[in-house]
């Protein structure tokens, strides 16, 4: 199905690919015996980049107007403790 | 009077990040917030327990954490399960494989032990020092830079990073294989 129009590039796919696949997954596995493994830089920044990300998702909502209430009823003396 | 005013200043800063924080300690967005709202009016009620002079944003994290710790980890088998809620506040991500990816790292980082796990976001995502993350979590400095090394690997070894051009076009197909791995891992 999918020969033809992948005709030009399943090669260099294949490649590049399954075998490196192959290596990164035995890598995962060996390495489950030793759980502290060296991380260049470049995969520090990767994760980092990652977690930055994924908090960002949150951290974009901003204020929900819950908090904006609960934060100003604070000094309320007749909401005073909730 | 001025530091009611600045407690309120700063919780309301800090609540974005507070509530990142939340749902990576509990996972659930709705008990996230409850848990947010809770360590905000403990906050108001401790006021004298702030040290002037001191972060007071690392503060506000330490008794979040702290609350998580007393009173939320006793239920979290049960929060364990995530993905619904957590997928739901999360309206669109421009890009379908960005969107691929948080979700990925996001169950990768599920499987990271819970101090491993608040450590690297504190220091990675948060933005805290070392030090300031030591404070929150209430151990030793070096505790928290190993934690956070462990924290790394294991993801590395999860998400089967080896190179930084790693989150290339054979995403599905690594996507696939690390299902595998992660199965077993869960098992």
């Amino acid at each position: 199905m999918q020969g033809k129009h992948n005709a030009a590039g399943a090669r260099t796919t294949m490649n590049k690919d399954n075998p490196s696949l192959r290596i990164r997954t035995m890598y995962a596995q060996k390495s489950e015996k030793n759980p502290v493994v060296k991380l260049g830089p470049d995969i520090k920044a990767k994760i980092g980049m990652q977690l930055r990300l994924m908090y960002g998702e949150i951290v974009d909502q901003g204020v929900p107007e819950r908090f904006v209430q609960i934060i100003k009823r604070l000094d309320d003396p007749n909401c005073e403790g909730r | 009077m001025g530091l009611r005013k600045n407690v309120r200043e700063a919780m309301l800063e800090a609540v974005p990040s507070l509530r990142a924080f939340a749902i990576s300690l509990c996972g659930n967005v709705d008990r996230a917030d409850d848990l947010v709202q809770e360590a905000l009016l403990r906050a108001w009620a401790n006021m004298g327990s702030f040290q002037p002079g001191t972060n007071m944003s690392a503060w506000l994290f330490t008794i979040l954490r702290n609350l998580f710790r007393s009173e939320y980890r006793k239920r979290r088998r049960e929060v364990e399960d995530v993905d619904g809620s957590y997928a739901e506040t999360l309206t669109s991500l421009p890009e379908q494989n960005s969107r691929l990816e948080i979700v990925e790292f996001r169950n990768a980082l599920k499987l990271l032990p819970s101090e491993q796990r608040e450590s690297l976001i504190l220091v990675g995502a948060s933005g805290f020092s070392y030090e300031e993350a030591a404070q929150i979590c209430g151990c030793a400095v070096g505790t928290i830079k190993s934690r956070v090394n462990r924290a790394r690997s294991r993801l590395a070894e999860i998400l089967s990073i080896d190179s930084a051009s790693d989150f290339g076009p054979d995403r599905e197909t690594r996507a696939v294989a690390n299902s595998d791995i992660v199965r077993t891992d869960r098992s």
